[in-house]
């Protein structure tokens, strides 16, 4: 007992120095910095300078802040149901959820990416990937809804997305598990050299609309991330890969066997070329292709049925295997798109890679053997150069456009900034703790904004009040301006902030839809003014057309429905004015309330079991009298003979 | 024993020197924070798209001059583009001539500023009244209850509808509810 309390008097004395070195190590930064809190401060009534898009990870969703304030706007449903916002439980958005495997109401949302033009954010959309049940969405960032959700076909933990190219002409999306092409009843043991790895490349059209043009079935290694090339090196696309041993089980240790990994370098541009000269070959499948349209407000899933893939071997010239340390994780591309730079998460330096040694390595055929008929490129042919010794477990890379690039080390919880092209390292920050990716607006195009690096840590223990076992991630930021980065503001964050893409807000607010006009809507039962509001019964499916303004729906009073009828209320939002939603919901009905902007239309689904007048009312807080904003309906017998009849104040 | 409590005055100490060092942090840091926040209200929103609300669409109109001078004085502006709904009984200048000489100057001086706006209250009802609402309201012989806390009588005659014994020339819908024109000033019973 007596060595106990001794070893805990210990360890106390060892956490208070620390604890206490921490914070004096704070205040010294305080006194450094005491404008911190200046800087994060937003006044009220004012608006960020970015908008910061962090994902939820296990969330499924997509959460919108503000930088430097860290201030959440919004939360947008993406791959997981939303009872606040109806997100796959109104009839309308039902759709956007359907897979090959049916109606999946979470997924795992990774990596959102923002969409170009010429290498620079252009602010239209936000493109990210649900890992598990492989999908990419796209964001539109005229309503802040996810708009389109395409499936992806012969992947499985879709984790190397969701990147898009220099002019958004393709949104990527790579394999992490390799599986059966097509899948099939196999042992798993049989695994290599015979499962497949596809990298998807979805077309991204002018307006938005996605297809998944080809697939590259590449060997059967687990594939991490990626990222475009750009300015010299567009058209290409870069992808780290690990467990190049091809290892089934126990990947912790038996994928961890190789010196070097790859970075696997594809050439799109000339695949495109192939697969539009009649290359490839269409194989059959079964993906989920959903669309939402902002005119009808309505999601349709429509099940394509063949993909077409590519061969790599079969395209001289196109894809080579660029040797990187030690399972590496992040692929990141330097804003000039001459350096590439791999993370090797249990290596004890950074790569980076020269695009233009590679060309050249290329040219002069300096290979080190091949994989699967894929040519292996000479790594000291390829290497600009490494940092050494940067830290612990290195992830990911953004670069601030002024020549320096900041990586994350999630074992050493810190991040490091150090220059390009000289490899030295010029400053180190802690994170608390355990950061996992990192964000600078712009931070994967051309042109980064570098004004802030924001690390999202997986770990916080003690960072907040604590809220049980499970308490907040969190998000970090930091200054760049200067020659040292400097950390500003800590802030909790929604489900896991597994990644971030950011955007000067200049470039997306002024395009924000406002609300949607009535005379635009085409949903099958909206109706146009309130006076148009009717019930329509069809067997045992009654349709009720309603209308909702301040401060009341029309109708209010409905009978004539009877038990084990089918109700649909379908609403619609007269209002035509700024930030005016209305919500509505029925008590008993198996689903969640609506939530109604103005001109939009969405429908619920009641099916009354007992006899009765069940009330609904309004369930956002409208106007002055959104408490009077309420109706009833009367449910009778099922073999009541009592007509169909609705009123608005006895009319 | 005597662990224990040198355990606790450890951690107290640690607690304690902790705690001195985040204060001063906080001292310094709130220094920065002295940013002066200039007070905008509802009114300044600017909205080019959303339907016009009350005030907007009286600030587009000549005959409201009157009124909107009025209701700038009076500071009420923010309640007149609220949410609502509202209903705006809106006298044209006319009506503002009507009154004896020298009333509106009067309520147009700072000094009577609440009194302005009682005034005005009394032209506003919380409530969604289109016309044919008031005509229910007429029928049934139900009073209008307005901001000011006064009831005004609404009655149909042969030639139209009447509120407080003045007669409604015109009813427009607006954003935020309706005006309903007048040409007379509802002044409130005292």
């Amino acid at each position: 007992m007596k060595t106990i309390f001794k070893f805990l008097t210990v360890i106390l004395a060892t956490v208070s120095i620390i604890s206490c070195g921490n914070n004096g190590d704070s205040k010294k930064q305080g006194a450094l910095t005491g404008n911190a809190a200046e800087k994060v401060y937003v006044a009220p009534g004012e608006h960020d300078e970015f908008y910061a898009f962090v994902s939820g990870g296990f969330s499924g969703q997509l959460a919108v802040y503000g930088l430097p304030s860290g201030r959440l706007f919004k939360v947008i449903p993406v791959f997981s149901v939303d009872a606040e916002k109806a997100w796959g439980f109104n009839e309308e958005t039902k759709p956007m959820l359907n897979t090959s495997h049916g109606f999946i109401p979470w997924d795992d949302s990774h990596h959102p990416d923002i969409s170009q033009t010429n290498g620079e954010l252009n602010g239209r959309w936000v493109f990210i990937n649900g890992n598990n049940t492989p999908r990419i969405a796209k964001i539109d960032l005229t309503t802040f809804e996810t708009t389109e959700i395409i499936e992806i076909p012969n992947s499985a933990g879709n984790h190397s997305s969701s990147f898009v190219t220099e002019n958004t002409e393709y949104v990527v999306a790579g394999t992490r598990f390799s599986v059966p092409v097509p899948q099939r009843d196999m042992p798993i043991k049989e695994y290599k050299g015979n499962f497949k790895g596809a990298l998807s490349f979805i077309s991204v059209s002018p307006e938005g609309a996605m297809d998944l043009k080809f697939q590259v079935l590449m060997p059967g290694f687990n594939y991490d991330l990626s990222h475009p090339g750009r300015g010299k090196s567009h058209g290409w696309f870069f992808f780290t890969t690990y467990n190049t041993e091809e290892a089934n089980s126990l990947l912790e240790v038996n994928a961890s066997q190789n010196d070097k990994d790859f970075i696997a370098a594809i050439n799109w541009k000339k695949i495109e070329e192939y697969v539009n000269g009649g290359g490839g070959k269409k194989m059959p499948a079964n993906y989920a292709h959903n669309v939402y349209n902002d005119e009808t407000h309505s999601a349709t899933s429509t099940m394509k049925k063949e993909v077409l893939v590519v061969d790599p071997t079969e395209v001289p010239g196109a894809v080579y295997l660029l040797p990187t340390p030690k399972s590496p994780h992040g692929c990141d591309v330097d804003p000039s798109g001459e350096y590439i730079i791999g993370s090797g998460k249990l290596a004890a330096e950074l790569t980076a890679h020269s695009f233009t040694k590679m060309l050249d390595a290329i040219e002069n055929k300096k290979f080190d053997g091949e994989a699967y008929g894929i040519p292996i490129l000479n790594y000291e042919d390829v290497l600009a150069g490494a940092v050494k010794q940067p830290g612990l477990g290195p992830l990911h890379t953004e670069f601030d456009g002024q020549g320096n690039a900041y990586t994350t080390f999630f074992i050493s919880s810190e991040v490091v900034k150090w220059k390009l092209g000289t490899w030295e390292v010029i400053d180190r920050k802690p994170t608390y703790y355990s950061v996992g990716h990192l964000m600078i607006p712009g931070g994967n195009s051309r042109k980064p904004f570098g004004k802030y690096v924001v690390a999202m840590n997986k770990i916080t223990k003690d960072r907040y009040l604590p809220t049980g076992p499970e308490v907040t991630q969190s998000a970090q930021l930091y200054d760049i301006t200067g020659e040292k980065m400097e950390l500003l503001l800590d802030f909790p964050t929604v489900g896991e902030p597994h990644y971030a893409a950011g955007c000067p807000a200049d470039l997306i607010k002024e395009n924000s839809k406002k609300f949607f006009k009535l005379e635009e809507n085409k949903h099958p039962y909206a109706i146009q003014t309130p006076e148009e509001a009717k019930v329509v019964r069809n067997g045992n499916e009654v349709h009720i057309y309603m209308g909702m303004i301040r401060s009341h729906f029309t109708p209010d009073n409905i009978e004539g429905i009877k038990v084990g009828d089918k109700v649909y209320f379908h609403v619609t939002n007269h209002e035509q004015d700024y930030d005016v939603p209305h919500g509505i919901s029925m008590i008993g009905a198996n689903t969640s309330e609506l939530l109604i902007m103005p001109g939009q239309t969405e429908t619920f689904v009641w099916e009354p079991k007992e006899v009765g007048v069940w009330p609904f009312y309004c369930t956002d807080f409208c106007s002055a009298l959104h408490q009077e904003m309420q109706g009833y309906v009367r449910v009778s017998p099922r073999d009541s003979s009592i007509e169909l009849s609705w009123s608005l104040d006895g009319e | 024993m005597k662990n224990k409590l040198l355990v606790f005055l450890l951690f107290s100490f640690v607690l304690f020197s902790c705690k001195n060092e985040k204060q001063a942090n906080d001292d310094n840091t709130s220094q920065g924070n002295t940013a002066v926040v200039e007070h905008k209200g509802q009114a300044a929103v600017e909205d080019s798209e959303s339907d016009a609300n009350a005030l907007q669409v009286a600030k587009s109109l000549d005959d409201f001059k009157t009124l909107v001078a009025a209701i700038e004085a009076a500071g009420v502006q923010d309640a007149v583009v609220n949410t609502g709904p509202l209903t705006v009984f809106a006298p044209v200048n006319v009506a503002f001539d009507k009154l004896p000489e020298g009333t509106v100057e009067n309520l147009l001086k700072p000094e009577n500023k609440e009194q302005l706006a009682f005034v005005l209250k009394n032209h506003v009802a919380p409530a969604n009244f289109p016309d044919t609402q008031l005509k229910k309201e007429a029928e049934k012989g139900r009073k209008l209850y307005m901001a000011s806390g006064k009831y005004l009588d609404v009655t149909e005659k042969e030639d139209g509808l009447y509120v407080a014994g003045t007669k409604i020339l015109k009813t427009v819908k607006v954003s935020n509810g309706w005006i309903h024109v007048i040409d007379n000033v509802l002044v409130p019973a005292e």
